[in-house]
């Protein structure tokens, strides 16, 4: 009924061809937007009106990224960057999510830790770093450990709130079944939570990509953060430049990878 | 034979302002194979007894004997049906029939031979790889019928099962499911505050005080009509003398 090849009338294909048609335009706006303003960049630097010692011009951040290429250390930096957000993405998560699971199993233990969690989330934890640098040492475990606290509690809420809002009358029909509390937890809790989760992911992305980049503007001697920092303070906006855009695409990658997983596990929502 | 006997339950909710009796001094006996519906005011206390008879709620006092044996938790010959369907959205029809099995360890070749021929005989073969959102509101109850069928319990509580669907839908569900059930040889109890429905599907009606709910009075339903069916019966000359009867006993004012 559904896989069927069917003939569409004429109109339906003019509705079909509209849209594509549509969608095509955005997309060549959004190159168009981008090319002009690069374009501009140059021109207008080159033309002295603005001047590249302040903002750069893309040609300079070429003849950079070149350099740095050459000297192998392009790579290197944007390994350890992204390295360090992976690994901090990943536990912020996975931590984050076995928490809430502890938290929804044993309530008690959630209604004690509820004022904790709430103090906690409201807290900067860029503040914590000096704490955190002085505990592991100058290094990427430190910057880890930021990218990991700034995740870990907005997770910890967030995904545990969803499992609260599962359906009672779900969980009665599995207890109707017999179902262990971990069965609960497996054929119910858990699924009926993916998308609360993703869209933790999500936001975990971009928290990963802070924590790490503050991380680095503290402590590191390698990574995108750092090219930013080291970049203002020797006056090289051109490295300054050049990393942010390296990091903008790095960050939408990764972005766009969490929410193809969205379309993998929420394929029954379509 | 008495399949199943309430023996003077009586349910008192708890809160921190006070608590709320919902049931009180409630005596029933189901025949084997009967169908049994209980009406009453809305929040009398009706899905209550249901929890108890399922061995979800502990009665404050009281007894309930499943083939005189005492329930004190989910038992496999109960089997429960809730107004919404409640299909996983993120499994098949076919992993949503099956989840009763899975649960309880029981994905044997048998059972599932057993399922895969009652999807045949109700329809729904065709449909076991969709996904419940592209199902219609009717066979999605279908559907929850065979789910809680997999488990083969002896008797079905029903929570006003219908409630959730328009009202042609319904009519064509409750003489779907009435088949059903009585096709398998189901003992049923079924809440509703539909009194049509009521008369339509039962072998006795129930009807239920205000809170806390007590029994009223139970109506026999006898059709002169043979063969019947939901919706034959509301045809017969007694129909609406039944309802007339719980109507009065109803005694429902808009206050």
């Amino acid at each position: 009924m559904l896989n069927e090849a069917k003939i569409f009338s004429k109109e339906h294909e003019i509705y079909i061809k509209n849209i594509k048609r549509k969608k095509m335009l955005i997309l060549f706006t959004q190159i168009s937007i981008l090319i002009i303003l690069f374009a501009l960049w140059e021109i207008l630097a080159n033309l002295k009106i603005i001047d590249p010692f302040l903002v750069s011009q893309p040609s300079r951040m070429i003849k950079f990224l070149i350099k740095l290429y050459n000297n192998g250390e392009l790579f290197k930096h944007i390994f350890v960057t992204c390295y360090e957000t992976i690994i901090g993405f990943i536990l912020g998560t996975v931590i984050g999510t076995i928490i809430a699971i502890i938290l929804w199993w044993w309530d008690f233990l959630s209604q004690v830790l509820e004022p904790y969690l709430v103090v906690l989330n409201a807290l900067p934890k860029i503040a914590l770093g000096p704490i955190i640098i002085f505990w592991v040492g100058n290094g990427k475990t430190a910057i880890i450990i930021i990218a990991l606290m700034i995740s870990l509690i907005v997770t910890i809420i967030s995904v545990h709130s969803g499992f609260k809002e599962v359906d009672e009358d779900k969980i009665k029909l599995l207890k109707t079944f017999g179902a262990s509390k971990f069965q609960i937890l497996k054929y119910v809790v858990l699924p009926s939570s993916i998308p609360t989760i993703i869209s933790a992911l999500k936001i975990n992305v971009g928290l990963s990509w802070v924590g790490v980049i503050v991380g680095e503007f503290l402590v590191a001697k390698e990574g995108l953060g750092f090219l930013i920092i080291f970049g203002g303070q020797v006056a090289q906006l051109d490295m300054v430049m050049l990393s942010i855009i390296i990091l903008s695409i790095a960050a939408y990658l990764m972005y766009a990878f969490v929410a193809s997983l969205e379309d993998k596990f929420l394929g029954w929502k379509n | 034979m008495v399949k199943l006997k309430a023996e003077n339950i009586s349910v008192i909710y708890h809160t921190l302002d006070g608590e709320t009796e919902a049931i009180k001094d409630f005596n029933l006996e189901v025949e084997e194979g009967e169908f049994i519906c209980l009406v009453g005011p809305s929040g009398c206390g009706k899905s209550t007894f249901l929890n108890v008879v399922a061995g979800l709620i502990k009665p404050s006092k009281g007894k309930i004997y499943i083939d005189n044996e005492v329930i004190t938790k989910p038992s496999n010959k109960i089997g429960y049906m809730f107004q919404k369907d409640h299909l996983f959205e993120w499994r098949t029809i076919y992993k949503n029939i099956i989840l009763g099995l899975e649960i309880q360890n029981k994905l044997n070749n048998e059972n599932l031979k057993k399922l895969e021929y009652m999807l045949d005989k109700y329809g729904l073969l065709s449909f076991k790889n969709y996904y419940p959102r592209q199902l219609s509101g009717g066979m999605r109850q279908r559907a929850a019928l065979i789910r809680t069928l997999a488990l083969n319990p002896d008797i079905l509580l029903l929570d006003e099962p219908l409630t959730a669907l328009d009202y042609q839908t319904r009519l064509a569900v409750a003489d779907d499911i009435y088949k059903i059930i009585k096709n398998e040889g189901k003992t049923v109890i079924m809440v509703t505050h539909d009194i049509s429905e009521a008369i339509s599907l039962s072998d006795r009606v129930v009807i239920l005080s205000k809170r806390p709910a007590q029994i009223k009075n139970i109506l026999k339903i006898n059709f002169s009509i043979k063969n019947r069916t939901p919706i034959k019966v509301r045809e017969a000359p007694e129909f609406k003398d039944y309802f007339n009867i719980i109507w009065k006993e109803l005694d429902i004012h808009v206050e």
